[in-house]
């Protein structure tokens, strides 16, 4: 069927078939960051926002996106440059597989959860595997981006 | 993997109900189990256009719409308050904040699942389902009939039970449970339902905290890869304890 | 080193950070053609049957279906699967598909087409007849079984030394000794006599295997494949297809993690065939499923350990027994054995008068064993230091005192490790300094906390090898290309560890350059220098040292070249990288001038060495696991970890406790989490990530990590290796810290809370 959703901030028509998962109507459209690493609804690679929620896009059919809007990390280059450099100065990115889906559910967490503790940080992104790093140095990544954003919030509000 | 035939986004619950009864129709929820294994529907009905994605909260009971996340759920202010946080603990161990981000209440509730911890929650609380057809039935009813071709609507939480707390016993932390208590205290007394056992969860009632333990003990437990039956019965006990623990009316152990 | 590193020994930024963490279109499956053939496989259901019928006429005439193929279109020619050096010592036991299955999930038919509905309709309609043969599935019973794995006449194998014989399920029998064992364990005060088991335990990289394939304009088969051995799956793939190596060109994008799994060629053979006689692109994408049930697992192994010692905790003797389980066919598996001992037993060179290993490797109707992170070495430490655990507790002697006491010290020869010399080594530091960060004296062996949970502590020690002595082998080609920039030509893959990173900033110091002057070149058999490929830890210490070979010779090369150009004798020329100056005339020349000149002239300038190292250099480590032990359930919780390492010099710290913090936690989901579950007939049930449950970050608890660095004289600026022996510890370790606090010693992994409970509740369960 055609479905019409926004994504990444431009509107789009495109037909997808009702069992299509949104992951692969996604790459399809070009939004190679989405990325498979289960079946199963359990790794969490998948990760894109639907209207600003994450959602793992494995699990959603693209059918149901119609009428929505849909953001992956082509969409938030910026972001995810800023929030990357953190984790590029930690080592944290490794082998970047599970990269995209973590960016976007720790770009989620910042703006849903304010001030979260390291047990907040940890339990907000426990749908996220990573077999690289350990989570060590993603949750030093996380830390001190968010430190680097409430500093950098203080000084535009001043 | 879960092949769909056709897609339908009903405007009503009454065009939804048609739709459904056709035998290869189904209706979707979060489509997080539904698409695991070999699955071929016809017609796939979503619900998502018909405004059940609320939870409204009066004098007597939350209402909680079918199409509301787990995380909704999670999140809601008033019933985490009514709860002492029971359904969010039974809540936050589900895989992820993504996950839960698509899984509804509806299709956890009418999925009837062995392993699911919020139904495990709700049939320690004094919850009720609301059947389009059917009508509102208590949730221990609804859980005993083989699933039908009736639409969930919602699943309404009445406040007449005073305390709950909810404890899980998982190999790891986001794991399937291997057994999970929710205990509350009402005016007839303790209700007590033990999941993940690893059948259906099941319901013990007692006017004394002591006996849920003896009563928990007599449920059937099961063997799966997760652990015994032996270890499940056991932990039964121990989870009951803790839920009492916390419900400050630790009876005599 | 004369001057100060300027960038080995600095966290610098892997050099493909940016694109990874914003997501690039940069991995196999990114990059394939959007008109791929789709490739699946029909898989056996069974453990052991012999194919009596296949018909595939129906799944052929489903519209888009390209090609399917069965064991009566492919070569038949015997060969591994196996990314090792060529002779291989893995057996020649596999067709690309054969009449006979030896697993479930073992590959029965190769489906392509030009969707994946279309591959999935033709696969359910594939009708095949099988005749199920009974299965070995007990690996202790398998050697010498009446059933065979392998009964065919052509199994092949070009290392007899390694012991195996398909007549006997043998995969590899090797015995080894120093000294007289049995006469050193007579007169011994104590002896420990316990066996231990690790599982199979699955790698779980994010990217599961995957391969693509085309034709290039030569007819040539161009294969981009998420592998660590570029090298190897050129040559296996051309052996398999029976085609010359000169029409394979493999090519490795980023890939998402391999730590071993992709040592073995697992996904490339089926797009190739497919690609090879239909002349259309294909890829084949493993689901999760099929990475579980048919990939290349741990080998699973049981140890079975005799420990000497003397009252005062003097070890004298060890003597260790390894049976393992090289599933259906043998990849790995003669090499991996010998780890579980040469790489365990060294350990307690301090005191030990003589040793004694001997191993057995059998085929079974398990999925195939592969390589994983720690490649056997793992499997034994967990053996022996759990021994020496057990010995502690027995003698009442401090598990750390009793190591310190008996540890290998730099100097010593090291008999199990086939008699190479250590070299450098500060185990005694990582042992002093690991106590120190975790508190050991405070902590030992534990304490019970308000709630009841008991909080306990343990340790153990680990040595792994960098690169394998006298087969790996690295080669470097430096570039200097217009106005002094340099290309660095590496043949070894960077799997996300950043290796591409490492040999750049080891290059940036040889040649006293920044970084951003050098383009690293990620591997492409048609371009790169060779390299056996990123394993056994060899990259930063094999390939890295090849790098600082050919800056060297690039020295030479460019000072011979400037000297040419400014008309003077070699040796009457300064260079320093930047300028040469003549020191006759006192005329100066830019490298950028000499680069540009040197082109002109026909004398481009580039240096090609190879490295192959006589040795292996241990790295070392001591872990200290600190863990919640709740008496009522049994469920044991991570709560912190110390990790010392000495890999020699560190030449990126930033990614060297990645890989520690990495290791450790892949390790804990091994020790307490990841459970291989299967049928009576033999089917595999961890399948999925739903099943098989690796750490998220809410099981792990906090990691710690400090280097005490030796200098490792053969070594890249003094470095060793890194990569594998991080995962060796933590599974000794906590169980040692469970057995402190329940009394218990777990001998089998992984250790699950309804055991531990069992110990704590004998009677109500």
């Amino acid at each position: 069927m055609l479905i019409q959703l926004t994504l990444n901030g431009k509107r789009l028509a495109a037909e997808a078939a009702p069992d299509k998962p949104l992951l692969e109507f996604l790459r399809e459209q070009g939004c190679y960051s989405v990325k498979r690493g289960c079946e199963t609804s359990n790794c969490g690679l998948c990760t894109v926002w639907l209207d600003g929620t994450p959602v793992l896009s494995c699990t959603v059919l693209a059918v149901r996106a119609n009428g929505h809007s849909i953001t992956t990390l082509e969409g938030l280059q910026k972001e995810a440059a800023e929030f990357g450099g953190f984790m590029a100065d930690q080592g944290a990115d490794q082998c970047g597989f599970c990269n995209p889906g973590f960016v976007m559910n720790v770009l989620a967490m910042e703006r849903e959860l304010e001030n979260p503790t390291e047990a907040e940080i940890r339990e907000y992104l426990a749908g996220n595997l990573c077999r690289c790093t350990g989570y060590a140095s993603q949750l030093r990544a996380v830390q001190q981006y968010l430190a680097w954003k409430r500093g950098r919030n203080h000084e535009q509000a001043e | 993997m879960l092949h769909l035939r056709e897609y339908a986004r009903p405007s009503d619950l009454e065009e939804a109900w048609t739709l459904n009864q056709k035998k290869t129709s189904r209706i979707l929820g979060g489509t997080c189990w539904l698409r695991l294994g070999e699955r071929t529907i016809g017609t796939g009905i979503d619900l998502s256009g018909l405004g059940l994605d609320q939870i409204t909260e009066d004098e007597e009971a939350f209402q909680i719409g079918a199409m509301v996340t787990l995380r909704q759920l999670e999140l809601h202010p008033g019933v985490q308050a009514w709860t002492q946080g029971a359904v969010r603990e039974s809540l936050r161990h589900i895989v992820g904040v993504q996950f839960r981000n698509c899984a509804t209440v509806g299709g956890t509730v009418w999925g009837r699942f062995g392993f699911s911890d919020p139904l495990t929650c709700l049939l320690a609380l004094d919850t009720q389902v609301k059947l389009y057809r059917g009508g509102v039935i208590p949730l221990t009813e609804f859980i005993q009939r083989a699933p039908d071709k009736d639409i969930l609507e919602a699943v309404i939480l009445r406040k007449t039970r005073w305390r709950t707390a909810y404890q899980s016993f998982r190999n790891t932390e986001t794991d399937f449970p291997v057994l999970a208590v929710c205990v509350s205290a009402g005016a007839d007394g303790f209700r007590c339902a033990v999941g993940a056992r690893p059948g259906r969860a099941a319901l013990v009632t007692s006017a004394d905290p002591a006996a849920l333990k003896v009563l928990a003990a007599d449920l059937p437990y099961g063997d799966n890869s997760r652990a015994s039956a032996a270890y499940r019965r056991y932990l039964s006990g121990v989870l009951i304890g803790r839920c009492l623990k916390k419900l400050e009316v630790d009876g005599p152990c | 080193m004369s001057k100060q590193n300027k960038d080995v020994s600095r966290g610098v930024r892997k050099v493909d950070s940016m694109a990874l963490v914003t997501g690039q279109p940069v991995y196999t499956d990114d990059m394939a053609p959007k008109d791929c053939l789709i490739v699946k496989l029909l898989r056996s259901p069974h453990a052991n049957a012999k194919i009596t019928g296949i018909r595939t006429e129906t799944a052929k005439r489903v519209p888009g279906i390209a090609c399917v193929l069965t064991y009566a279109d492919v070569p038949h020619i015997r060969y591994t699967h196996a990314g090792q050096t060529y002779p291989e010592t893995s057996p020649y036991d596999r067709y690309i598909l054969e009449d006979r299955v030896r697993f479930v999930g073992d590959a029965v038919a190769i489906v392509a087409g030009e969707t994946e509905e279309a591959v999935d309709r033709a696969l359910k309609l594939i009708q095949v007849d099988y005749q199920v043969l009974p299965a070995v599935l007990d690996f202790h019973t398998a050697k010498d079984n009446p059933i065979l794995v392998h009964p065919e006449e052509d199994w092949l194998t070009h290392a007899p030394f390694t012991g195996a014989d398909n007549r006997r399920n043998l995969l590899a029998h090797d015995e080894c000794f120093d000294g007289d064992v049995e006469a050193v364990l007579q007169t011994c005060d104590e002896v420990i006599d316990q066996t231990y088991r690790v599982q199979a335990a699955q790698q779980v990289m994010m990217e599961t295997f995957r391969t693509y394939c085309y034709k290039d304009p030569y007819g040539r088969l161009v294969m981009t494949s998420s592998t660590q051995v570029p090298f190897h799956v050129r040559r296996i793939i051309s052996t398999a297809l029976g085609i010359p190596k000169s029409k394979v060109r493999v090519i490795k994008p980023r890939i998402g993690g391999g730590f071993g799994a992709k040592q073995t060629v697992v996904s490339e053979p089926y797009p190739a065939i497919v690609t090879w006689l239909t002349g259309k692109p294909a890829k084949i994408v493993y689901s999760r499923y099929e990475a579980q049930t048919s990939g290349s697992p741990r080998h699973q192994m049981e140890m079975h350990v005799r420990l000497g010692a003397m009252r005062d905790g003097t070890i004298r003797g060890i003597y260790l027994h390894t049976l393992s389980d090289g599933g259906a066919y043998g990849e790995h598996s003669w090499a991996t054995v010998g780890l579980s001992g040469h790489k365990s037993i060294p350990l307690y060179g301090g005191n030990c008068e003589a040793f004694r290993f001997d191993d057995d490797v059998v085929y079974t109707n398990h999925q195939a064993s592969g390589a994983y992170r720690g490649f056997g070495a793992t499997q034994g430490i967990f053996a022996v230091e759990s021994a020496v655990n057990e010995l502690s507790r027995r003698l009442g002697i401090d598990p750390t005192v009793i190591r310190s006491k008996n540890m290998v010290r730099e100097g010593q020869t090291m008999p199990a490790y086939y008699n190479e010399p250590l070299t450098s080594c500060t185990l005694d530091r990582c042992m002093e300094r690991c106590k120190e960060m975790a508190d050991w004296e405070h902590k030992y062996p534990y304490r019970v906390l308000e709630d009841g949970t008991i909080r306990a502590v343990g340790v153990a020690m680990a040595m792994q090898g960098s690169g394998i002595s006298g087969v790996d082998v690295g080669t470097v080609t430096l570039r200097v290309n217009d106005d002094g920039i340099y290309t660095l030509m590496v043949g070894c893959s960077d799997m996300g560890t950043g290796c591409d990173t490492i040999l750049s900033q080891i290059a940036a110091d040889c040649l006293d350059c920044d970084m951003s002057q050098i383009t690293v070149h990620g591997v492409d058999t048609d371009v790169s220098p060779y390299d056996s490929g990123s394993y056994a830890s060899s990259t930063t210490y094999v390939t890295g040292r090849a790098v600082v070979d050919t800056c060297a010779a690039l020295e030479e090369t460019i000072i011979r070249e400037a000297a040419r150009q400014m008309g003077c004798a070699p040796e009457n020329l300064s260079f320093d990288w930047h300028t040469a100056v003549n020191l006759e005339t006192g005329q100066q020349k830019s490298l950028g001038e000499i680069a540009n000149d040197s082109q002109n002239a026909g004398n481009f300038l580039t240096a090609t060495k190879s490295y192959s190292s006589p040795t292996s250099p241990t790295p070392f480590m001591v872990g200290i696991a600190e863990v919640d032990i709740d008496p009522e359930t049994g469920k044991v919780t991570p709560v912190n970890y110390y990790g010392c390492i000495d890999c020699g010099t560190v030449i990126n710290p930033n990614l060297a406790r990645v890989q520690a913090e990495g290791g450790i936690v892949q390790a804990i989901g091994m020790t307490l989490y990841e459970d291989i579950t299967q049928s009576e007939t033999g089917k595999c049930y961890s399948n999925s990530l739903m099943q098989y449950k690796i750490p998220t970050r809410l099981d792990m608890g906090n990691i710690f990590i400090d280097f005490a660095s030796s200098y490792e004289p053969t070594g890249p600026f003094g470095a060793k290796s890194i990569g594998e022996l991080v995962i060796d510890t933590p599974a000794p370790a906590i169980a040692a810290a469970v057995a402190e606090a329940c009394g218990q010693q777990f001998r089998i992994l992984p250790i699950r809370p309804e055991q531990v409970c069992r110990v704590f509740h004998p009677h109500d369960l």
